[in-house]
């Protein structure tokens, strides 16, 4: 084999994209601080979009990244905000250890359902997922699951404990916007990892080229299960985060809207970039409330119109054409 | 004796009806240069498939180095030493070069699992990939995306990929189709190169191509082999001008 210098390689090392940790991914969490001390009254309303930014991100590392069509995520959500419900009442009022029920029965879900769904592409994808999320729906509302899930009344009454033994949920909301914004960030930090390594190389292959990925040798679809239940772990924090926060648990987190919100957060935002997820989730949230805030009939109107303006604009979503934008103008080179 | 690298008996597939190979045999010992010529039709992609798996046969065997390998998933092959090539380029277009090389490196290697650690950080996949990017005179692609890469370049890519996986026995369809004239060249010259332990079958139209890289060539038509033999054998052969040689308008 020919002598290699240093230089050869680290051009070479150029070749390889990297998600690497910047000051940029600092940006999201500042303004989240920046907001906490001069716009307390949304406080709340932070606190929801955190928890789409997370569930956005879980989806992004499926559907940005993997190429899987999920249109069920919230089944993922679901599972995770019932775990991490039933926890509380039954187990220990201990919110960390909540999470991390959630999310292992997230990764659960997707090692039963990725079997099934993922040796399918495409269209089949999207209705398999779909008919999953549906099932799991009906299934919570069973006259023989009432006594579990608590049917239409859902979980309620529970308590959560104080964040290490520490800080409490208080009635305004400042305990549950910390805590939500230590697990997006977290989620956010596994993504990242996840992105960057030789898996997450694996998985954009996998999302461009398939076929030739097996012809590579590897096994398609066992790794878009590994994915699916990563991303599974990751969206059942988000529910789990959800129920925690709001105290409630209800039919509503296993809808068929959480899934389609979701898809139109990263169609705003961009998929398979991560920031897409936090911008896109962002923007959808506040964009909901306020239009809601003015009309509170026709406000729809408003969500829908801005998803026809992207798409139609920037159809690599807003961060897309940010990137496109600065890229144009030479701020950042490929 | 030793096994032949890569043994085919009596292959038949059928599309319903339609029998698209019928009663297949080949044996090419370690090192052979086998090509497979013959009319549009004629079958020759089918039986790529059928050899790398992706298409069930309907009847018949395949070996490798004497081990049987007609029920395998096609990465199990792959996992035994068979690589390929596909007449369209088979990339990954939104990745770089260096990344698509890299994800062979990572295949071979079982990397492809691991959730931990940083592609960037693998000297056995940066590495590998600088010296095989170095070795075919890649080394400027490195950083650019397949996406927009001439296709000539792409055809030089894909066997970039291959040789990644350091195969026992690689399958090229059609590597010169789409190509320029003097991009030909390079890529025969790449093809002369390769290892004399590496065993090849080679699909391809480009007579000049075939004649310089092959021993012997198998020639098909309508599913079934014609006849085989030494490269002389064929150029001599009446009924091969015939079918092929003779339908063909050279350009």
């Amino acid at each position: 084999m020919a002598v290699l210098d240093r230089d050869t390689i680290n051009a070479v090392r150029e070749g390889f994209t990297r998600h690497r940790l910047s000051w940029i991914d600092t940006l999201p969490f500042l303004f989240a601080a920046l907001m906490y001390f001069f716009a307390a009254r949304y406080l709340p309303l932070g606190t929801q979009v955190m928890i789409q930014v997370a569930f956005a991100l879980s989806l992004d590392l499926a559907l940005g990244y993997g190429g899987i069509d999920s249109l069920g995520h919230v089944a993922f959500f679901g599972m995770g905000a019932y775990a991490a419900g039933l926890y509380a009442l039954y187990v220990s009022s201990e919110p960390l250890s909540g999470l991390a029920v959630a999310a292992c029965i997230g990764a659960l879900t997707g090692l039963v359902t990725g079997p099934l769904v993922l040796r399918a592409r495409g269209l089949t994808v999207v209705m398999l997922t779909l008919a999953i999320a549906t099932m799991l729906h009906e299934l919570a509302n069973t006259s023989a699951m009432k006594p579990i899930t608590g049917g239409a009344d859902g979980l309620f009454g529970f308590k959560i404990a104080p964040v290490f033994g520490m800080f409490s949920f208080d009635l305004y909301g400042r305990t549950a916007y910390w805590y939500s914004l230590g697990v997006v960030a977290f989620v956010f930090i596994i993504c990242k990892l996840v992105v960057n390594s030789p898996f997450g190389l694996a998985v954009r292959g996998m999302r461009d080229n398939p076929v030739r990925m097996r012809m590579l040798g590897v096994n398609v679809t066992a790794r878009l299960v590994t994915l699916y239940c990563v991303s599974g772990a990751l969206a059942a924090m988000a529910g789990g985060l959800s129920a925690q926060v709001t105290k409630l648990v209800g039919l509503d987190s296993l809808a068929f809207l959480v899934s389609g919100n979701a898809l139109v957060m990263l169609i705003l935002g961009g998929a398979g970039r991560l920031y897409g997820a936090i911008v896109g989730a962002t923007v959808f949230v506040a964009l909901s409330d306020r239009a809601a805030a003015i009309d509170p009939f026709n406000w729809l109107f408003a969500v829908g119109g801005v998803l026809i303006l992207a798409v139609r604009f920037a159809p690599q979503g807003i961060v897309g054409l940010i990137a496109d934008w600065s890229q144009r103008l030479g701020w950042v080179r490929r | 004796m030793a096994a032949p690298a890569l043994a085919i008996e009596g292959i038949s597939k059928n599309f319903g009806g339609l029998r698209v190979s019928r009663d297949i045999s080949l044996s090419l010992p370690v090192g052979a240069r086998h090509a497979l010529i013959g009319p549009n039709g004629a079958g020759k992609t089918t039986l790529v498939n059928l050899i790398s798996g992706l298409l069930q046969p309907s009847s018949g065997r395949i070996a490798l180095d004497g081990v049987d390998i007609t029920n395998l998933a096609p990465e199990r092959r792959v996992g035994l030493g068979l690589a390929r090539t596909f007449q369209i380029s088979s990339l990954f277009p939104s990745l770089t070069v260096a990344e698509n090389v890299g994800l062979a490196f990572e295949a071979r290697f079982g990397l492809d699992r691991r959730l931990w650690g940083r592609v960037r950080s693998r000297p056995e996949i940066v590495e590998g990939t600088a010296a095989l990017l170095q070795s075919l005179g890649l080394l400027e692609l490195a950083r650019k995306r397949v996406a927009d890469l001439p296709y000539g370049q792409r055809r030089l890519v894909e066997i970039a990929l291959v040789l990644a996986l350091e195969p026992k026995t690689l399958l090229l369809d059609e590597p010169a189709a789409g190509l320029a004239v003097s991009d030909r060249g390079a890529l025969l010259d790449l093809l002369l190169r390769l290892p004399e332990a590496l065993t090849i079958l080679v699909i391809e139209h480009d007579m000049s191509l075939v004649f310089r890289l092959a021993q012997r060539i198998t020639v098909l038509v309508e599913g079934q082999v014609m006849t085989e033999g030494s490269v002389a054998d064929i150029r001599a052969d009446p009924r091969v001008r015939d079918v092929y040689l003779g339908t063909r308008s050279h350009g």
